[in-house]
């Protein structure tokens, strides 16, 4: 398929390791944030191509596992009352609450539908004019545009019976929240592209001043990665912090202007607590008063709850780059994609699952292949 | 979570900026996909597409980077050998 072969040539891959072997002279640790570059890190075996010294660590780029407890938890009570039908991407459905997911409320008489698009929850929101139908809206700044969308047409065409369970989280304030962390160490970024095709990366200019770190905008294929690693390692040698942009092909800098206009008349910037991080402060996005009679949890009233996090599962600390999946003593046993602990071993772009998944093999079977 | 998919515009449907539609082709897999974050896309062009909805048009010059760039290292390593 053009724009994605090409990018997983071979002969390329490996001209791109050599270059980066020639320039790395110290050891660095980089972080690639979004869990899509995690998930092609690991299939494509990228990171056995890069020299010894070089660690790439997983960052908290994947919405499924950073949606709190609590969340799931409110899903599941809305999704189990008669009059409603929930819809979600179909990650979301196995990730576990406090006593049980969204997959058993589902078991237990729910109508809990998976969909691809928040279009399709609204979409059955006209066909079901006397249910109430939800769409748990999570994602990152790529995400909504989309959700923007559904929330603005349902307004333009007075849908009153549909709304939105809100998760949406932005990565600057997550990079920042890592960067002071005192356990932080990670010294340069690989930024996620798809974000930055909608919001730009102007946002990370100061990040990457305020904290000599260098950022660089990359997509998400193996040449894409492996383009990112040695334009940030490059930075690293020769002691620049910039922000770099590696995936001019879909990124501007300005981002995507009319999407941006949407997500700001229909979402505005709020706290949020992430799962295994905690709270960080203007982490989240949450509807507009305008539109707050599409918020689900205002419609249901579901109570604020506090919730303790399974204390066995070490997501937080894999999520923040500080341990990598292999070193969790449930990975594996306890801890599967079948009966996950944590969000990180349910999402295709949590780290445990990649690792799950593709690391449990010989590294010979796991090369980059030419097409 | 953030996966996004390129395509090629292969209809338009609807020129209302808030509904504009098209059908897009995925190697041979066609949907139909909102365009109205895409307003300059046209019957031809890629989109990078997301959730079903188009994100960004791709700029096929810039496509060609990742390619440059090598080649460009190439030419200074050759050159760097020349000389010693």
């Amino acid at each position: 398929m053009r724009f994605i072969s090409e990018y997983r040539d071979a002969q390329a891959a490996q001209r791109y390791a050599r270059l980066i072997q020639r320039i790395a002279t110290r050891p660095w640790t980089l972080m690639e944030v979004c869990g899509g570059q995690t998930h092609a890190i690991v299939k494509f075996g990228i990171d056995e191509f890069l020299p010894e010294a070089l660690t790439l660590v997983h960052g908290p780029g994947c919405p499924v596992c950073v949606t709190s407890v609590e969340l799931i938890d409110k899903a599941i009570e809305i999704a189990s009352r008669p009059d409603v039908i929930f819809c979600s991407f179909g990650d979301m459905l196995r990730v576990p609450g406090t006593k049980k997911d969204l997959l058993s409320a589902k078991a237990n008489g729910g109508d809990v539908r998976i969909v691809y698009s928040p279009l399709d929850a609204l979409r059955i929101a006209q066909e079901n004019p006397s249910k109430e139908v939800v769409f748990f809206a999570v994602g990152f700044e790529t995400t909504a545009p989309a959700n923007a969308m559904a929330v603005y047409q349902a307004y333009q065409q007075n849908i009153r019976n549909f709304s939105m369970l809100v998760s949406h989280v932005l990565v600057p304030p997550a990079m920042e929240a890592l960067l002071s962390s005192p356990h932080n160490r990670v010294q340069g970024f690989l930024a996620a592209g798809h974000v930055c095709t909608v919001m730009g990366y102007t946002e990370y200019e100061p990040i990457a001043k305020k904290y000599r770190v260098p950022i660089v905008v990359t997509g998400f294929e193996p040449l894409d990665i492996l383009q990112g690693v040695y334009m940030c390692v490059r930075q690293l040698e020769e002691g620049r912090a910039e922000v770099e942009n590696q995936y001019t092909r879909s990124v501007r800098r300005e981002g995507n202007r009319v999407a941006q206009q949407l997500i700001r008349e229909v979402f505005r910037v709020i706290p949020r607590k992430w799962r295994g991080m905690g709270e960080i402060p203007e982490s989240g996005l949450g509807l507009q008063p305008r539109f707050a009679e599409y918020d689900a949890e205002r419609r249901f009233g579901v109570a604020a709850h506090t919730v303790e996090e399974s204390s066995e599962c070490i997501s937080g600390l894999i999520l923040q780059g500080i341990k990598k999946p292999h070193e969790c003593p449930a990975f594996g046993t306890r801890c599967t994609p079948e009966h996950p602990l944590g969000a990180t071993m349910v999402s295709s772009e949590g780290a445990c699952a990649a690792y799950y998944r593709y690391r449990r093999m010989p590294a010979t079977a796991r090369v980059i292949k030419g097409s | 979570m953030c996966l996004a998919v390129p395509g090629r515009i292969e209809s338009i449907s609807s020129d209302d900026p808030l509904w504009r539609t098209g059908r897009v082709n995925f190697g041979g897999i066609i949907k139909e996909v909102h365009l109205a974050y895409v307003p300059e896309a046209n019957v031809g062009d890629y989109v990078i597409v997301h959730v079903g909805f188009a994100i960004s048009t791709l700029d096929e010059q810039e496509a060609e980077r990742v390619f440059e760039y090598l080649r460009q290292m190439d030419e200074l390593k050759e050159l760097e050998s020349g000389t010693t």
